[in-house]
């Protein structure tokens, strides 16, 4: 088993684990796509931006126009407006969902996945529990419930991805545990938390992080589906699905009421896929010699 | 060596293409081999000896370049179709690798490997191949070799799953056996027995078997000749007896004292070889093992010596001052 | 008193193993991986322990640190026993005993650099000081032949195993251990870098004034490094006595099988057809009496009924035999 002596393997040698010398020109398209919406979300109060909730009866489905840029929808609200407030509610939905679902979700799998025994076999079961649901109903029996609101949207898809995070930590957690750099840390006398936070954290934070950039992506469009159906964000606050929703009745007339919304969540979506794929190719460590 | 070469390995190289650069796996290797006959090829990681023995299997990956001429049994090798090699493979030529867990298919039974590559290859009906699988476990060793038929690869130790990848290898009755580190991941007692049954199947087959390790002792009792290779070069080559009575080159030498033995002193400190095995995709102007080399000087630096025999064609080596000769030093 | 050595010298042992009895379950099936072993360790002594695949010594050593949590038995360093510490002391303790791996690549974690892992056991030992932890980190890598200045920022994965395993070497001899336990801290390298990973142990052992427990199964290797040398099979040990002697004349016909099947690298040496002594038995349900008895040439009734304790059998040398090839005299 002479084998440690060379950085080279023959796979590596041959080039077929393609690390990727250069972002490539895709990666960088996503993150001006994703930098200009995240900009004009933050910045749209300072912009020279009607209000997304003005009505103006008289506009109604107007083409677009210089002072409508993008035109006005069925009751003579500003398109453009609406379509970067949309951006706020569906990038906070976006990122926050996944927040809880990485903090508990992630704790929870490292801590299944380093402790093993009784503990893990709680913690995946409840989430199996949790996994077993499903997710449109939960999402409407608790909005029914408690109310439609941005924040319980957001605690409900949070929850949701609670499982997916917790099985992604608790497979890297458990592939690593067994890694003679862990038992060196115990055996040097280092706490349970130390060898959590320094050794298994560094080393489990980027497959999470990959997954996180997924998830908004993910979360963008089920936020985006519940508002379709009208059981997202409450009106008249704007949302890229109930857009999509509204504009289902213009579709012969101005069916850029539809189709803008969908393009644009598209191509955020699709940013933060490639931004995330790429993240998790080009920052994977090698694992060492062979 | 008696007879006309069974194999024959002329100005082989192998080139990978890397991110950093070309990589010269294997470096004008010239080597051959007779029906019945053993040859050792030794030496450390990096240097090549795997890559050879893919390259004489044409199994390299698909990025490497091979040049050169691989001769078996009078075909060459490296132009022959893909079709022709296949049956050529599993039935002429056949190879043990290092680790049996990966080697064998984990969730196909030992049976259905066994039978599977004689029918493929001998064309046998079930219940012949059967028959014959039973026979294979038992001449290499594995007690209850009908039971043993419906077990899965891992339900076996490590020595009994080497015992059944070499019942495959042998199957088909090769010609030639490529064992690729062979016994390296099992207990030195166990490594002693399949080095006996290798040596046994092959006297019974005149089988010609070329044995690739880094374990100079490993090749020392069980081997006609030995080739050692260093950063893809063949550096020295001869009969064993004859390597073993004078190594000429250093890097040999000091290969084996390196090793420890069991009837030295304890507390005796090793004579290492300094610094690092050499890294391919950095090759050295001159002889790659200068940079370690004691007796390094002038012109090592600068050009590679030829795998050349001064007293005869028996013993060769690739060194400009070789131990204990007249341009060379004691070693 | 059965299985228990009293060491011949007048020191008292550093590190004494009283009655180890280390199993875990894996599916439902029991694996017997240590059973009652005894043994001690003299200041400044090396012991090697030696023995094949599934033997139990990873699983001893493991054990002695109170990483594996034995059934039964004591372990006592410096008169303290350490299988009755818990957190803090065991913590403490710790810092005295140090181990090394066999894959140095894994053992170091791949997304730290050098510097930070050579210094990790001064801070949890509350070395708080950065600048001293610098100059420690810096001794520690010097000592053992590489340049702090060009290591200290790097990852592990840009380094070679040989260098890897310096590494952690450096490692475990940053708080001045007392007691190392070293579980094949050479079998996963090149041939040609084992002299000099070797040669530095003993190069740290002389400079530190370090007691070690040398784990192996190669035993040319462990007879290099050892001063005594304990032979383990299946979970009890075998053999237990001076390196030079007990290879010379070993007394256990486990340590012979051993000793014959090494591959002597002298062409003139013919190897011995080996005698086919089959498989180790599996952990799980070891053989009754003398775990050895079903390979063993000389194995009789007695073997497989009771099973033997360790005897002295000629000056310093112990044996767990019925039949040994040297008569007890």
């Amino acid at each position: 088993m002479a084998t440690l002596e060379l950085g080279i393997d023959a796979d590596v040698a041959a080039g077929s684990v393609g690390r990727p010398r250069r972002l490539g020109s895709l990666f960088w398209m996503a993150i001006g796509w994703m930098t200009f919406v995240f900009a004009a979300a933050a910045l749209v109060s300072l912009l020279p931006i009607p209000s997304p909730t003005d009505m103006d009866m008289l506009e109604r489905r107007a083409p677009m126009s210089a002072l409508h840029w993008l035109g006005t929808d069925g009751l003579g609200r500003d398109e453009l407006a609406r379509l970067i407030y949309g951006a706020r509610i569906s990038l906070t939905v976006g990122i926050c969902a996944p927040v809880i679902g990485i903090t508990i979700g992630g704790a929870f799998g490292m801590l299944a996945g380093y402790f093993r025994g009784r503990f893990e076999t709680l913690v995946v079961g409840s989430m199996d529990v949790l996994l077993a649901f499903p997710p449109l109903i939960l999402a409407l029996a608790v909005t029914a419930y408690l109310g439609q609101s941005i924040l319980n949207l957001t605690c409900i898809l949070g929850v949701l991805g609670i499982p997916a995070f917790m099985r992604v930590a608790r497979a890297a957690t458990l592939s690593l545990a067994r890694r003679e750099f862990v038992i060196a840390a115990q055996a040097l006398g280092a706490t349970h938390a130390r060898i959590l936070l320094r050794e298994l954290l560094p080393n489990v934070f980027l497959p999470l992080l990959a997954f996180f950039l997924l998830g908004v992506a993910v979360t963008i469009v089920v936020e985006g589906a519940l508002s379709f159906l009208g059981l997202g964000v409450p009106p008249p606050t704007p949302s890229w699905g109930s857009m999509i929703g509204e504009g289902r009745e213009s579709l012969e007339i101005a069916p850029r009421l539809a189709f803008i919304p969908a393009i644009t969540m598209f191509l955020t979506v699709l940013s933060f896929n490639l931004v995330g794929d790429t993240l998790r190719v080009f920052t994977d460590p090698r694992q060492g010699a062979l | 060596m008696t007879g006309p070469a069974l194999l024959s390995v002329e100005n082989v190289a192998v080139d990978l293409p890397t991110p950093r650069g070309n990589l010269r796996a294997v470096d004008q290797v010239d080597l051959s081999i007779g029906a019945g006959q053993t040859l050792g090829i030794v030496g450390e990681s990096g240097c090549g000896k795997t890559m050879l023995s893919r390259a004489i299997l044409q199994l390299l990956p698909k990025k490497a370049r091979l040049s050169g001429r691989v001769m078996f049994d009078g075909q060459d090798l490296v132009a022959l179709g893909p079709e022709p090699l296949r049956k050529l493979r599993g039935r002429s030529l056949a190879v043990v690798f290092q680790d049996p867990m990966t080697s064998l298919n984990p969730v196909l039974t030992i049976g259905t490997q066994l039978i599977e590559t004689l029918q493929e290859h001998l064309e046998l009906d079930g219940a012949t191949a059967r028959k014959r699988s039973v026979e294979l476990l038992a001449a290499v060793g594995i007690p209850a070799p009908e039971q043993r038929l419906l077990q899965y690869p891992h339900q076996l130790s490590g020595g009994m799953r080497q015992r059944v990848a070499i019942a495959i290898a042998l199957s088909c009755e090769p010609k030639l056996l490529i064992a690729d580190e062979p016994t390296t991941a099992l207990d030195v007692t166990i490594q002693a027995q399949i080095l006996d049954l290798l040596a046994r199947e092959q006297r019974r087959r005149h089988m010609a078997m070329i044995l690739i390790t880094h374990d100079l002792g490993v090749v020392a009792g069980r081997t006609d000749e030995v080739a050692v290779m260093y950063a893809g070069r063949i550096v020295e080559r001869a009969p064993t007896p004859v390597l073993f009575r004078q190594m000429r080159m250093p890097y040999t030498a000091a290969l084996l004292a390196a090793i420890p033995k069991i009837d030295a002193v304890p507390h005796t400190p090793l004579p290492a070889i300094g610094g690092r095995p050499p890294d391919p995709t950095r090759p050295v102007q001159g002889c790659s093992f200068s940079p370690r080399c004691r007796y390094a000087a002038g012109e090592c630096y600068r050009t590679k010596p030829a795998l050349a025999g001064a007293e005869s064609c028996d013993h060769q080596y690739a060194c400009f001052h070789p131990l204990a000769s007249a341009t060379g030093f004691r070693a | 008193m059965t299985g228990d050595i009293q060491p011949s010298g007048s020191r008292d042992p550093l590190l004494k193993v009283e009655n180890l009895v280390v199993e875990y379950v894996v599916g439902g099936n029991t694996i017997h991986a240590v059973s009652d072993v005894s043994l001690h360790i003299a200041r400044g002594e090396t012991l090697g322990l030696v023995g094949e695949s599934g033997c139990g010594k990873s699983t001893l050593g493991r054990a002695v640190l109170q990483l594996r949590q034995a059934v039964s038995g004591r372990v006592l360093f410096d008169g303290h026993d350490l299988t009755a510490m818990q957190g803090d002391a065991l913590r403490r303790m710790r810092r005295r005993v140090q181990l090394i791996f066999q894959d140095p690549i894994a053992s170091l974690n791949p997304r730290r650099r050098i510097g930070e892992i050579v210094a990790e056991p001064l801070v949890i030992a509350g070395v708080k000081d950065a600048k001293r932890r610098r100059q420690l980190v810096g001794d520690v890598l010097s000592a053992v032949g590489l340049d702090p200045g060009l290591v200290v920022g790097r990852l592990p994965h840009e380094f070679s195993g040989g260098q890897c395993q310096r590494v952690c070497i450096a490692r475990a001899l940053v708080l001045n251990p007392e007691f190392i336990i070293c579980d094949e801290p050479v079998s996963a390298l090149d041939v040609s870098i084992r002299a000099q990973i070797l040669n530095l142990l003993e190069e740290m052992k002389a400079r530190y004034g370090l007691t070690l427990l040398f784990i192996a199964h190669d035993l040319a290797v462990v007879k290099a490094v050892s001063d005594r040398v304990a032979v383990m099979y299946l979970g009890r040990l075998c053999e237990v006595g001076p390196s030079a002697q007990l290879f010379a004349r070993p007394a256990h016909p486990y340590t012979a099988l051993l000793i014959e099947a090494i591959p002597v690298p002298d062409p003139e040496v013919r190897p011995a057809e080996s005698v086919p002594v089959g498989e180790p038995p599996s952990p799980i349900a070891p053989p009754s009496g003398c775990r050895f008895r079903t390979r063993c040439p000389r194995a009789d009734r007695q073997c497989a009924d009771q099973a033997p304790e360790l005897r002295e059998v000629v000056p310093q040398q112990f044996v767990a035999c019925h039949h040994p090839l040297i008569a007890a005299g």
